[in-house]
């Protein structure tokens, strides 16, 4: 009856707490984070601004990316500076189309926002023909993507 | 003895940490922290077609040219101080900023700088405001685009501290704390009115 154990065993440290702590940190990410949406086929270095905004409502913002293409890319499509919507390269007036397309799908379409990610190297012209569409198709509120500068 | 009661073994969950790892290092992979941040803009309404050949006359004290170049050189011309070339580095001394700070507030009244009017605006009463003053923004197609992007940071920077002093004198507080009607007031009296496009054409729209 009154035997002595022969061993003491360590006891196992309770581990059944560890998947909650695993997803709150996931859930944690998933609301602080966006989807990545599309594969980037362009390389931009935005520039550097002072006086930006906040893109908060991320629904009714669509990019329009502008930059040279990637360097797995550059052999097929060379280095001038392309237009990336979607997954695709697009020529300028491509954009109309891209905007009524990604206008359907928003509830308040009054408050599209198109933003634009283009390459501090781009030449204006490229913008300025992009910017015409855009007037063109009715998209106004438009944002300069861009990283903050002190 | 009487037999005791058969324990239900419970449910081996050691694994769902290794789930929830594999789901946690998804998200991590497929999404982007990055908040999103640039220069808000709004461009002028389209041209109707049968006002295309309408002329706005814009008289030359209301306008503040700034046009770029394809070597990315400014070019900065009103009534009151002429023309002349700005280099881009220049930019960082708040030389386009305070000159058009200048432009739109005309605070000597002067007949070179914009002509004020009498508005009345809510909350601010009469006021002298030079609402019909135009920025007109030129750019050559090779325009570097960071060269534009800065050209309108410090528009836009220029406005902003516009504001800034006035609802700081009207109502104390720096802008982005006011009411959305007390903003309202400061935008009627110093409205954005950045033009891209040749003013003869589409005016201050």
């Amino acid at each position: 009856m009154f035997k002595k154990k022969t061993k003491r065993e360590m006891p196992e440290m309770n581990t059944s707490s560890l998947p909650d702590l695993i997803f709150t940190i996931l859930f944690f990410f998933m609301m602080v984070t966006t989807m990545r949406e599309v594969t980037l086929k362009v390389k931009f270095t935005v520039p550097q601004g002072t006086e930006l905004e906040k893109l908060e409502k991320k629904s009714v913002v669509s990019y329009i990316y502008v930059g040279p293409p990637t360097d797995q890319l550059r052999a097929q499509m060379g280095s001038g500076t392309r237009i990336q919507l979607n997954d695709r390269y697009a020529e300028p007036r491509e954009v109309m189309d891209f905007v009524a397309a990604e206008r359907q799908g928003m509830t308040n379409q009054a408050e599209q926002i198109m933003s634009i990610k283009a390459d501090q190297h781009t030449q204006m012209g490229i913008i300025t023909d992009i910017k015409e569409v855009l007037r063109k198709s009715w998209a106004l509120r438009l944002n300069y993507s861009a990283t903050h500068r002190n | 003895m009487a037999k005791k009661k058969k324990k239900v073994p419970g449910l081996n969950s050691s694994s769902t940490a290794d789930i929830s790892f594999i789901l946690l290092i998804f998200f991590l992979i497929t999404t982007s922290m990055d908040t999103d941040m640039g220069l808000a803009r709004r461009l002028p309404r389209p041209p109707e077609e049968n006002q295309e050949d309408q002329i706005m006359d814009i008289k030359a004290r209301n306008i503040l040219y700034v046009r770029m170049n394809a070597a990315g050189e400014l070019w900065i011309q009103d009534e009151a101080e002429g023309g002349g070339t700005v280099d881009i580095s220049a930019l960082k001394t708040k030389v386009l900023r305070n000159r058009v700070k200048a432009f739109v507030k005309n605070e000597q009244n002067s007949s070179k700088l914009p002509e004020k009017h009498v508005k009345n605006i809510d909350l601010l009463g009469q006021c002298f405001v030079t609402d019909k003053h135009v920025v007109s923004v030129q750019t050559d197609r090779g325009t570097p685009y960071d060269t534009y992007f800065q050209v309108q940071n410090e528009l836009v920077a220029a406005y902003n501290e516009l504001r800034n002093e006035l609802s700081k004198q009207k109502f104390g507080r720096e802008y982005q704390y006011l009411k959305d009607e007390e903003k309202a007031a400061i935008r009627a009296y110093y409205p954005q009115n950045i033009s891209e496009a040749e003013p003869k054409k589409y005016g201050g729209s």
